[in-house]
């Protein structure tokens, strides 16, 4: 403690601002903490790691005859469906597991640290895209292993995990928010479900929406799962873009843009 | 390398103004108008029992919540206004260990470092420098929840000194630690101060006060009850008392009254009798009291004399004190009238 300190060059004036550059800094260096977490905690895979196994296996042998004829007709439909299901869902966990950490003594130290207020909430968002990228793979894979052939080739299979891996964080700000101004995880978890399960399962994700009455049509055309789902499917069976690509991504930005902000400032008040 | 401000902050002369700091949660006013002032270099030491709002002004000195009314200057910057300057200039020790139980000790050493602006391979080196000097290297590799709590104190407190701020806030960084790691605990406090910070530390052990502070506030019911050094407020209680044991009970009452009579004070007797405590203005006439109590036959099992404690000072300024021991709490007020 008598040795001269090791200050690093940011700290040689004091400044009451935290620079973009610290934000983006102090973020990943949080997103490396929450790798480290899994590391050390990996049963909290197991959501993302059987979900894609088990529902592909019983959405596909279940629906298939009955929707699209056989299996193999049915798999381009509801690969990405499963997909982007098992990722929104995986989603939800992050909101959950932000309430847990925030009743840890260690979110006081990071709340009594010069950082970029963000960074403990973004740096958590971010470390989820790891579990958003196993069950991706394992989405794929364990089509491919009942035979899925996606036409769109490779680069455009990859093209759609990213966009479904980058929709999912933009997702994950909602339930962050739920994290933060929840009481307990519990209540989080509850509150997510609530609107997870209506939004993935009112949507074209397993079935074509033309099946559906009308009046039940029109909020599955609306919603934005729909299009997403739409988006990956263009991508992944015909390597095509579309409309739907564009609305998705658009949503993804006004989520981000709304969540973000108010979360950050109602995880500041709690402080 | 030593910044241009740290300068300005030694030539500070407290670390820590607060003015009637005030925090109310629901209708329980749990910081009812606090005032502290904390001279730069020195340790204080806030004393309370539990609940009397000791970590909610530590936490509001800290920037980690919000006063409702009242102000609060960390070498002069504004905790609510400035609060990211002077987070740069606090390390905070909480209550309950700060640090993530998940994780090793070097894994939660390197995050905060990297936070605070090491580079990783400064972080890697500061982590075990301080796992070195804190003897945590056992626990260097393997996740904390597997350790001791003591442990776990003593890396929550390495993590607080990584950017080696000049003031740190300590939150009973005792309370639940064995003797032997407790005392380790006070070295390291007062190697702190050595180098330079300023230490606010929060404790329910008057011993602990006792050992550590250069200045004390009591707090009682969100109010500071007194503050002053230890030895003012010891002062403020009075004498030396004098303690005797009477060997067999039934003297007891009588032996009183040979107190009372020949050191001209009122004396009291423990709840479980045998102990007589009387103010000792004199010396000298206890001797004469002794011989008092021989003719008398009454005979000693113990006598002994005692300074005030900071016990007494404390069950004194905050009335009642803890609920066990009010009783003894009046008694002992009734011996040092």
């Amino acid at each position: 403690m008598n040795k001269p300190a090791t200050m690093s060059v940011s700290k040689s004036h004091l400044s009451n601002k935290s620079s973009f550059k610290q934000a983006l800094r102090n973020s990943f260096t949080m997103a490396y903490r929450g790798i480290l977490k899994i590391r050390r905690t990996p049963e909290q895979l197991f959501d993302v790691t059987f979900q894609p196994i088990i529902f592909t296996l019983m959405f596909t042998y279940i629906f298939g005859g009955a929707i699209a004829g056989n299996v193999e007709n049915y798999l381009p439909i509801i690969i990405p469906g499963i997909l982007v299901q098992t990722v929104i869902t995986g989603s939800v966990v992050t909101g959950t597991q932000l309430r847990e950490d925030m009743d840890k003594g260690v979110f006081d130290r990071f709340k009594s640290l010069p950082i970029a207020r963000i960074a403990p909430l973004a740096g958590a968002l971010l470390a989820d895209t790891i579990r958003y990228t196993i069950a991706t793979v394992l989405t794929f894979s364990m089509g491919f292993v009942l035979g899925y052939r996606p036409e769109g080739g490779i680069g455009s299979v990859v093209i759609a995990g990213l966009l479904v891996i980058a929709c999912a964080w933009a997702i994950s700000w909602i339930f962050a928010f739920f994290g933060v101004i929840a009481r307990t995880a519990s209540s989080v978890q509850g509150i997510s479900m609530l609107i997870l399960f209506p939004l993935t399962f009112l949507s074209n994700a397993f079935v074509p929406a033309d099946t559906m009455p009308n009046w039940l049509q029109w909020f599955v055309k609306i919603n934005p799962i729909s299009h997403l789902v739409t988006a990956v499917r263009d991508l992944a069976n015909s390597g095509t873009v579309g409309w739907d690509l564009i609305i998705t991504l658009i949503g993804a930005a006004v989520i981000v843009a709304i969540f973000a902000p108010i979360t950050v400032r109602a995880y500041m008040r709690k402080a | 390398m030593i910044n241009d401000y740290r300068k300005d902050l030694e030539n500070a002369k407290y670390a820590v103004e607060a003015q009637g700091l005030v925090k109310t949660f629901g209708d329980h006013r749990a910081v009812d108008g606090v005032d502290l002032k904390v001279p730069t270099g020195s340790i204080y030491g806030v004393l309370g029992p539990n609940g009397a709002g000791k970590t909610t002004t530590i936490r509001m000195l800290a920037t980690l919540l919000r006063p409702d009314s009242g102000e609060a200057k960390i070498f002069g910057y504004d905790a609510a206004k400035d609060s990211q300057i002077v987070r740069q200039l606090i390390g905070v020790t909480g209550q309950y260990a700060s640090v993530d139980e998940s994780l090793s000790a070097t894994e939660n050493l390197i995050i905060f470092s990297r936070l605070l602006g090491l580079s990783r391979q400064e972080a890697k080196r500061k982590a075990n420098e301080l796992l070195e000097e804190f003897g945590l290297m056992e626990a260097a590799k393997r996740p904390l929840k597997n350790f001791s709590g003591g442990m776990r104190r003593r890396l929550d407190l390495a993590a607080s000194l990584i950017a080696q701020p000049p003031l740190i806030f300590l939150d009973e960084p005792t309370t639940g630690l064995d003797p032997r790691t407790r005392n380790q605990m006070w070295d390291t406090i007062r190697r702190l101060v050595k180098s330079g910070s300023t230490v606010l530390l929060t404790t329910q052990y008057l011993q602990e006060a006792d050992e550590l502070a250069d200045r004390i506030a009591v707090i009682d019911r969100g109010r500071v009850v007194a503050e002053g050094t230890v030895n003012e407020l010891k002062e403020s209680i009075g004498t030396s008392s004098l303690h005797l044991s009477i060997q067999h009970n039934q003297d007891t009452q009588n032996a009183r009254m040979i107190v009372e009579r020949v050191l001209e004070v009122q004396s009291a007797v423990s709840p479980e009798g045998g102990m007589i405590t009387a103010p000792m203005a004199s010396a000298d006439r206890v001797t004469d009291l002794l011989v008092a109590l021989r003719e008398e036959g009454i005979q000693l099992a113990e006598l002994s004399v005692q300074k005030p404690s900071l016990d007494e000072v404390f069950l004194t300024i905050t009335g009642e004190g803890l609920n066990e021991s009010q009783a003894q709490s009046h008694d002992q007020r009734g011996g040092n009238n």
